[in-house]
């Protein structure tokens, strides 16, 4: 069973917020499919490479495009969707007091 | 004659002849989803007059004489993918007023051949989960008795195309997510390889599974639409264009002698519901001279655990960016963290919030190589024992669930709903293609799936062998 500061500090990572009762249920629940994941322990990996993309072999190599802007309309909609604007910025609170 | 009955195929050839519009198709399924989506709560949004504007355009299109396979026919699309002007909520509070800037590659390509948009399909948050039951918008019911789930996360999909809402629908899969429910409700759900179809406007989940995939009421829709949306993508860096040669494109039923179907045991041990059924479907096919060669994928066990370390360490971190600062739900803090803290609390459901934390457990320093690290690795290893087996077959054949649909609310701990993807995630795990059509029903009548898969990008082969089962 993993601790409750466990479940605090990783909450803390994900820059998420938890009520009581939710750290209660994600304590359980983390250690349910922790110990399920377990499984995994008992596989021989010693000599395998990781797989990051499965069709890799089919992406020999990077792709890339010219540096060409494309659709200035896209840009103005996408600020339209900030929750709080100025001019052409989205507004945060101070980072630095 | 009930046009909402039609197939694309039947209803291509309707328009055609000019014995009703494309105007008349799209009132005749906006009005049914009207009348009886209460009850099945497939829809999260409907777009009735887009629809009919887009009906009118397709109208006009077909008189002229210039119309596609796909000009007039509606469709219904997830909520996850987006359509430019139309909310795209990803079942979740934290999107509920968000609406889409743009239109993802796979719509662009639909519009252009004139499909007509009716709406959006419920789904588990952001695509977590098995059964519809983690939307914020309520669950979908599965048409074949309310009392149960349509599957998930595609889950409106697959019951919008069930009970006639639309003629196909687009779902997506990263763990099973079109298969499962396309079993659970009884219509054809293929998920293509990963790459096959753009997903440039499909909202990230897991980044090295998503991928964009099809429910339709026969195969021979799912390979038109597939054709349609499938293609190398400038916007998405892994998407291709490979077109492997099709050694079974063609085949008919005279000629299954030589295909080789591998049967994997690890996939029919012990007993369970749908097993009987997925026998006397393989029975049919030896009959028609296909070879069924026992094979074995020796990790399969391992494929559960090792999902559930890399599909949640993939979403914790592309569900970093629902930080209320950019767009989407914006909850005021003391300062900046507290607006993270605050949004992030209020705008996921408990799946998510579940996910997030098992991810960045995983990628968390001291624990990345045990868990991320050593998944991955393992990844590989179910990704060999497929290429192993395809050496010596040309496709594998299993059950797409153990289980045909369950109650609603019958899952309520986590794991156990995780465990009715076992059938479904090697596949993503691998990236392969597959395809689950309905073969057959339970004693309470409720469908059974069966799935194929196949070698990369070779969708063409599985969407041909399923077309020969249908016609035996």
């Amino acid at each position: 069973m993993i601790k409750k500061e466990d479940v605090r500090h990783i909450a803390k990572l994900a820059r998420l917020g938890i009520s009581i009762s939710e750290e209660v249920g994600l304590q359980k629940d983390l250690s349910s499919v922790l110990d399920y994941v377990n499984l995994l322990n008992k596989v021989d990996v010693s000599d395998v490479e990781p797989t990051y993309h499965p069709m890799a072999k089919f992406f020999k190599k990077n792709i890339i495009r010219e540096d060409i802007g494309e659709d200035q309309q896209i840009a103005d909609d996408l600020i339209k969707l900030m929750p709080q604007i100025e001019e052409r910025h989205t507004k945060v609170k101070s980072i630095l007091n | 004659m009930d046009l909402t009955k039609l197939n694309i195929k039947e209803a291509h050839k309707g328009l055609k002849n000019k014995d009703f519009s494309a105007f008349e198709l799209a009132i005749a399924y906006l009005d049914k989803i009207e009348k009886e989506d209460d009850r099945i709560n497939a829809f999260l949004s409907v777009d009735r007059e887009g629809a009919l504007g887009q009906a009118r355009e397709a109208d006009k299109r077909i008189l002229s004489g210039n119309m596609t396979a796909l000009t007039g026919i509606p469709t219904a699309i997830k909520d996850n993918i987006l359509v430019k002007g139309l909310k795209n909520t990803c079942g979740s509070k934290i999107l509920e007023n968000y609406i889409a800037p743009y239109s993802a590659t796979v719509i662009e390509k639909l519009k252009e051949e004139g499909v007509i948009i009716l709406g959006k399909t419920n789904m588990d948050e952001f695509a977590m989960g098995s059964s519809t039951e983690n939307s914020a918008f309520g669950v979908t019911k599965n048409p074949h008795d309310l009392e149960r789930v349509p599957g998930g996360s595609s889950g409106g999909s697959a019951a919008a195309v069930t009970t006639d809402f639309c003629c196909f629908a687009l779902g997506s899969d990263t763990g099973g997510s079109i298969r499962q429910p396309a079993s659970f409700c009884g219509v054809v759900g293929l998920k293509p390889t990963y790459g096959a179809v753009s997903r440039y406007g499909l909202t990230a989940f897991a980044s090295s599974f998503d991928q964009i995939g099809i429910l339709t009421k026969s195969v021979e829709d799912s390979q038109i639409v597939f054709e349609t949306i499938s293609g190398l993508d400038s916007k998405d860096s892994t998407s291709a264009e490979v077109r492997p040669p099709q050694s079974c494109g063609g085949r008919t039923s005279a000629n299954l002698k030589n295909l080789r179907i591998g049967i994997p045991k690890e996939y029919f041990e012990g007993d369970f519901e749908t097993k009987k059924t997925i026998q006397e479907s393989l029975k049919l096919l030896q009959n028609q001279g296909a070879k069924l060669i026992d094979i074995s994928l020796p990790n399969t066990k391992y494929a559960l655990p090792a999902y559930y370390i890399i599909a949640p360490s993939e979403a914790s971190a592309n569900l970093s960016r629902y930080d209320g600062i950019k767009f989407g739900l914006s909850e005021e803090g003391e300062d900046l963290l507290d607006g993270y803290l605050k949004t992030k609390e209020k705008g996921f459901g408990d799946e998510v919030k579940r996910r997030i934390m098992i991810g960045t457990y995983a990628l968390s320093s001291g624990y990345y190589d045990a868990y991320y690290l050593r998944a991955q690795k393992v990844r590989t290893l179910i990704k060999a024992d497929f290429d192993k087996a395809f050496e010596k077959v040309d496709i594998i054949i299993t059950p797409t669930t153990p289980t045909s649909a369950f109650k609603i609310g019958e899952k309520m701990d986590p794991l156990s709903m995780y465990l009715s993807d076992i059938f479904t995630v090697s596949v993503n795990l691998a990236g392969l293609p597959a395809i689950s059509i309905p073969v057959g029903s339970t004693e309470a009548k409720l469908p059974i799936g069966l799935q194929i898969i196949g070698k990369p990008f070779e969708e063409n082969k599985i969407l041909n062998i399923a077309k020969i089962y249908n016609n035996i």
